[in-house]
């Protein structure tokens, strides 16, 4: 069933404290807990699995849909239940990650999932982590009292506008995705009130919801997919929005061919810049517009902004504020927070830094310490570090001056690339 | 102050016994130029001087810290006592001094070389910690979990809180096989205790096929076509994939008798399942009278 299952990217446990209780078995941990990674690298810290492959969906782009000639089988919610408890009484697993292929019809399906996590709940006290799917079509009802069960609850959108929906997922539309997203979010805000009014109000998925987006199906651009997830974390204030390079496993005319690699640098950028959007104070229309609607792929996100924005670099350490040097590229949120308060007692200077985990050999192009810029540091003009820094910038009037200016041995031209790039 | 090139501490291993040597170096006006654990030999020129440990000295030092420091130093060096930083002793005395002469500034001093040594040390526990809890695998003998490790630090302090409170109607044991100690917890109470060897009984069929439906879990999760082996290795380094249940092959288990089996040293320490507060003057650091 896992194997089905696996196309799902999200296998986080965070989002929510919640201490063990007498005569129930669980915790559940705030910053999430990865119990294993598997071969890709992935956390593996929840029991993903379907509760059926049986579908009568076709969306286009997945193994399990109905078209596709493969064995199908199914847990029953005990069986599901038992298997749960097990591993998580041998500490293989964090909790459980339902979803389910649709059987019969929208509802039914989401019947049999209230079944098992009563069953897991009620019956087995189980008081670990649930993140459970939400399936598209379903009735509100239903789709409330799951979420009562659940700690976090997804919709997968998947394909990031209505045009590519309607041509590989002919059974899903967009009101039916957003339509109990909107509810989930609904949900959320009024239980957080009523939680005020009522200490005892049982909790609506009190780690928020998720969503998930494939890359590279179609033909939609990065700049396309990250305002729809600055969107989703502001209208329906998601907790997280996944991407999933596109793993060809099944072949239709209207897919990119079996063979194509999955584009994982792509992936990798809108991740990136994902972060930049939660923690780094970034806004979607900085990062990319009409005129650079993908992201360059040679270098990251935060470092194309900072190149792009020469004008506001350097900027001097012991002054400037969190929200400035968090800009930095090199450093990231744990430096900046570690930059303020060693600045309490002392003004810092290169070493300094470096004893605090400042990546120096990619802060130093951006930074001064006490109004000096690092010693031995050979390029400082704009126009020779943009130059530098990828084909994109290269500009073909200055290439003999730039040959002179690197034969001298400190820095080379790809010691450079490489650290502004990240390979090192 | 004289400033003897010469003189080391020798002390007994306890957590106590560290703070009476900081005592001692104030009272005497000395400071010393290592601090040495009881098991180190002395070396053919210097013999070290011996701090006898004395709850009295211990408790002041200890309790001075939160007051002339802050309390967030008293974690500190709470923490920095359970790593494996080579040189912890000095390491935290050094601290301290620094402390009682800077007083609470010290913790935002992290570019001096102690605090900055001090404080990665510290990391390194706790970064260790937070992946054994995820990490760790129990088997199920009979009603009782029991699961090995073989952390760097010592990590037992810092996973009892979150084990006893997520399995609070278990019986388990966690044992470290580096320190020779493991965290027994059962009718809700919580103790550390030394533990020599540990031989476990044969795992019953259930146990087996438990293990073998999640190594296949395991198997099927990875995708083939985004395998990055380097990634894994980097978020899950080599070194725990000894007592995984995923990487284990060999199923049988060694010993054909029937209980689990401890050879257990006479101390027993019980600790509060809360809190690493246990760590008093008197819990004894993983070396034995």
């Amino acid at each position: 069933m896992s194997d089905s299952a696996k196309y799902d990217v999200a296998c986080t446990s965070s989002g929510v404290d919640r201490s063990g209780k007498q005569g129930s078995l669980g915790s559940a941990n705030k910053s999430g807990i990865c119990h294993s990674f598997s071969a890709d690298g992935r956390c593996i810290s929840l029991l993903k699995v379907l509760l059926t492959n049986v579908c009568i969906f076709d969306c286009k782009y997945c193994v399990n849909r109905e078209s596709n000639d493969i064995v199908r089988a199914g847990f029953t919610p005990l069986e599901l239940a038992e298997l749960t408890i097990n591993f998580y009484r041998r500490n293989y697993i964090e909790g459980l990650f339902l979803s389910s292929g649709v059987i019969i019809s929208p509802n039914n399906t989401v019947e049999q999932m209230i079944k098992t996590l009563e069953l897991l709940r009620n019956v087995y006290h189980f008081n670990g982590y649930i993140h459970v799917k939400a399936i598209p079509g379903a009735e509100n009802d239903l789709i409330t009292r799951l979420g009562l069960l659940a700690d976090r609850m997804s919709i997968n959108i998947e394909l990031p506008s209505q045009d590519s929906l309607k041509l590989l997922a002919p059974n899903k539309t967009k009101e039916s995705i957003m339509r109990p997203m909107g509810l989930i979010s609904a949900k959320i805000q009024e239980n957080s009130s009523d939680l005020v009014k009522f200490r005892h109000a049982s909790k609506f998925v009190p780690a928020g919801q998720s969503t998930q987006l494939i890359v590279g199906a179609t033909p939609d651009t990065d700049h396309k997919i990250l305002t729809l997830t600055e969107a989703l974390y502001k209208k329906y204030r998601l907790k997280r929005v996944f991407f999933s390079a596109y793993m060809p496993v099944a072949e239709h005319s209207l897919l990119p061919s079996l063979d194509i690699k999955p584009p994982l640098m792509r992936e990798h950028r809108l991740y990136q810049a994902d972060w930049l959007l939660r923690f780094y104070g970034f806004e979607a229309k900085e990062l990319l517009d009409e005129q650079h609607p993908n992201f360059n792929l040679e270098v990251d996100p935060k470092c194309n902004w900072a190149l792009n924005h020469l004008d506001k670099f350097p900027i001097e350490i012991n002054k400037a504020s969190y929200e400035v040097l968090l800009r930095v590229p090199g450093i990231g949120v744990t430096s900046a927070k570690r930059i303020l308060t060693a600045r309490r007692s002392g003004s810092l200077d290169f070493s300094g830094l470096k004893k605090l985990g400042i990546v120096l050999k990619r802060a130093q192009y951006f930074i001064t310490c006490k109004g000096k810029i690092m010693e031995g540091l050979k390029i400082t003009s704009d126009v020779a570090i943009s130059t530098l820094m990828s084909n994109q910038y290269q500009l073909t009037s200055q290439g003999p001056e730039q040959l002179t200016l690197f034969d001298e041995p400190p820095i080379t031209r790809e010691d450079v690339q490489q650290c502004l790039t990240g390979q090192i | 102050m004289p400033d003897r090139t010469d003189l080391v501490y020798a002390y007994d291993g306890s957590f106590g016994g560290l703070m009476c040597c900081v005592f001692e170096s104030y009272a005497l006006k000395e400071i010393p130029r290592a601090i040495r654990p009881p098991d180190v030999e002395d070396s053919l020129f210097n013999t070290a001087k011996w701090i006898k440990s004395d709850e009295q000295k211990a408790d002041r030092v200890f309790n001075s810290i939160p007051l002339k420091i802050s309390p967030q130093a008293q974690e500190l060096v709470k923490l920095g006592f359970l790593t494996c930083a080579p040189n912890k002793e000095f390491l935290i005395y050094q601290f301290l001094r620094l402390g009682f002469k800077h007083g609470s500034k010290v913790m935002t001093m992290l570019t001096d070389d102690t605090v900055c040594a001090l404080q990665k040390a510290v990391h390194h526990l706790t970064r260790e910690s937070h992946k054994f809890k995820g990490f760790i695998r129990f088997s199920i003998f009979g009603e009782v979990l029991v699961a090995v490790i073989e952390p760097k630090n010592f990590v037992l302090p810092l996973l009892s809180p979150h084990f006893c409170d997520r399995f609070r109607n278990e019986t388990f044991m966690i044992y470290d096989k580096t320190h020779s100690m493991a965290l027994i917890y059962r009718s809700q109470k919580a103790e550390l205790i030394f533990v020599d060897e540990l031989t476990l009984p044969t795992v019953d069929a259930t146990e087996l096929e438990y293990r073998r439906l999640w190594k296949q879990f395991y198997n099927t999760i990875a995708i083939e076509g985004r395998n990055n082996p380097r990634c894994r290795m980097s978020l899950m380094p080599k070194r725990y994939w000894g007592q995984m249940t995923e990487f284990n092959n060999n199923n049988d288990a060694e010993n054909p008798s029937g209980s689990v089996q401890l050879l257990v040293a006479e101390t027993a320490t019980e600790i509060a399942p809360n809190a690493i507060g246990f760590l008093d003057s008197s819990f004894q650091y993983p070396t034995r009278k």
